[in-house]
């Protein structure tokens, strides 16, 4: 029994560690950060300075007020989850089909399949974002095409690039293989037999889709759109190199907190928002998904 | 319905054009003869020759790689422990810290880890950091491939082990260990592959010193595009096609004849 203790800490204690360390402390230490007063050269000011008298030391919640005294951080916040919510819908349209066709596939076919939707995910992150700066560029030639189409119909030419529709078809791009993975592991679990069963009594195509695959898979559609829409909640890179001077996301200021303006306070408060919304998310699509599998469970 | 449906294979067909025509675009343009990407001039290796004599590249390259090596040594050690751990006791704590960085925004991982090494360890940014902060995520990638290997698995292998008076020691030097060594491979290379390409975590954990490889590239996007972008992104995305095969052939391998109980059909 002593034996068996000792492995358990000898397995498990390493890595806790590690984690409370490198994990646990840095978080706790952010929540703490955002009720600091910040540096006078950026940074933080101290906790305890016993010489001065003025009221800049301590902690406040200053950081929190500021946050909404000026609408357009609302406003911001705002805006990225209308991103997240459009990159999840558009990713879930585009990856629906091809989850559907990969999970109906023969079995070789359909580890090729899975294979060739990953292959591009795990090339350089910079990079995928970089193809769509050649692609949507001035002298590309799908701007050459779209202006060209416009100017046809007597619309002024427009620019791709540094536009929300680049910032969302970038998004779209990065995030698309975290919604086709989890909606093909769910729809290849289906029996095939329910929709013969369907078929049967006279279901035809489309009401097979909307009353049997479609109910079942929700349980992957919202682990998908999970995996989508928190990370996009966060991302900055995209809209930093995307997007133009308006397209600033939560990311975007976050970063600029940190390694522009040096706002630690701030920035952190701003990070611990965020904390909150991803949280909020998570919990409101776990408690979707079991709401929705517990209603329709056959 | 069962066989091709027009519909559903035209989607995907269009999806797929999606995914790979940016990369090809990438590929193709680092031997154009062009310094803009915009139209196809001819044939040249002269980008390739131009990032070879960059020596702050070299030296950014360098630097990536040691990251990596060391992160992903550190990653695996600690993420096949919490496989094992997470697999076989019930834990409640070490789960959540395990899975948690994986799965929030890599942001919020960057600017905490920022905070605490310069407010707490008052230490300066640089590889140490990144080493570290890249450890933290990697951990529960090479923990979840562990785990799922554990599960595949027989649990009484490990009964007879006992039975035959292995110490929990031989047991695992002997039996479990081999077992694992596929998943634990191919968690080495996962985490190598994700730190080598970490841009958001770096980002804040870098410092202003040495060169890194994402970095770079970012400035060189930021700045001043050149098709020399193109030929490192091409160089790249090479090293990692090679390291997926590696791990696809090692996982796949290791789960047709290591196992004592086939994997359920999939």
């Amino acid at each position: 029994m002593k034996e068996k203790r000792l492995a358990r800490l000898l397995v498990s204690g390493p890595p806790l560690l590690f984690l409370i360390v490198f994990f646990v402390a840095p978080s706790l230490i952010m929540i703490l950060t955002s009720f600091r007063f910040p540096g006078e050269f950026g940074g933080l000011a101290p906790i305890t300075l016993p010489d001065k008298a003025i009221a800049e030391y301590g902690f406040t919640s200053d950081a929190y007020h500021f946050f909404f005294s000026d609408f357009i951080y609302t406003e911001i916040f705002l805006k990225s989850f209308a991103v997240a919510f459009g990159t999840t819908l558009i990713c879930l349209i585009l990856a629906y089909p091809l989850a559907v066709l990969i999970a109906r596939s023969r079995k070789h076919l359909r580890n090729l399949m899975v294979l060739l939707v990953i292959l591009p995910f795990a090339s350089n992150f910079l990079i995928r974002i970089y193809a769509w700066m050649i692609i949507l560029g001035p002298e590309s030639a799908l701007s050459h095409f779209v202006n060209t189409v416009l100017g046809a119909f007597g619309i002024a030419p427009v620019t791709l690039l540094f536009s929300p529709f680049a910032v969302l078809v970038g998004m779209v791009y990065v995030h698309l293989p975290f919604m086709v993975l989890p909606l093909y592991t769910n729809l290849e679990k289906h029996d095939p037999s329910l929709l013969d069963a369907a078929q049967d009594l006279g279901a035809n195509a489309w009401q097979r889709f909307w009353r049997v695959t479609w109910p079942l898979s929700l349980p992957g559609v919202f682990s998908g759109s999970a995996l989508v829409f928190i990370p996009v909640l966060g991302m900055f890179a995209v809209p930093d190199i995307l997007g133009g001077t308006g397209d600033i996301l939560i990311g975007n200021l976050i970063k600029d907190q940190f390694l522009g303006t040096r706002d630690w306070p701030f920035g952190s408060a701003l990070s611990i928002m965020l904390t909150l919304a991803v949280l909020s998310v998570a919990g409101l699509t776990t408690w979707f998904a079991r709401s929705a599998t517990g209603q329709r469970a056959l | 319905m069962k066989r091709g449906n027009p519909w559903l294979w035209s989607a995907a067909v269009l999806v797929y054009a999606f995914l790979y025509i940016p990369l090809i675009i990438v590929v193709l343009y680092s031997f154009n003869d062009s310094r803009l990407n915009a139209e196809w001039v001819g044939f040249t290796l002269f980008w390739y020759k131009a990032l070879f004599n960059n020596t702050e590249m070299l030296l950014a390259a360098r630097n990536s790689l040691i990251i990596a090596l060391c992160a992903s040594f550190c990653a695996t050690l600690l993420g096949t422990m919490s496989g094992l751990a997470i697999h076989r006791y019930k834990l409640k704590v070490l789960p959540v810290l395990v899975f948690t960085p994986v799965a929030m925004p890599e942001i919020l991982l960057g600017v905490s880890i920022l905070l605490f090494f310069l407010q707490v360890l008052n230490f300066t940014l640089g590889m140490v950091s990144i080493i570290i902060a890249h450890t933290t995520f990697c951990i529960g990638f090479v923990a979840i491939i562990v785990r799922a290997r554990l599960q595949g698995m027989d649990e009484s292998i490990f009964e007879a082990a006992r039975d035959l008076g292995a110490s929990p020691w031989q047991t695992f030097r002997l039996v479990t260990l081999p077992l694992i060594m596929p998943a634990v491979v191919a968690g080495a290379l996962m985490s190598f592959t994700l730190s080598i390409d970490d841009f958001v975590i770096t980002f804040f954990t870098k410092g202003v010193g040495e060169p890194i490889l994402p970095i770079q590239i970012y400035t060189m996007i930021k700045v001043a595009v050149t098709p020399e972008v193109n030929a490192i992104s091409t160089l790249l995305m090479l090293l990692t096609l090679v390291m997926i095969i590696i791990a696809a052939r090692l996982e796949s391998n290791g789960s047709s004849e290591g196992s004592a109980k086939p994997h359920t059909a999939k």
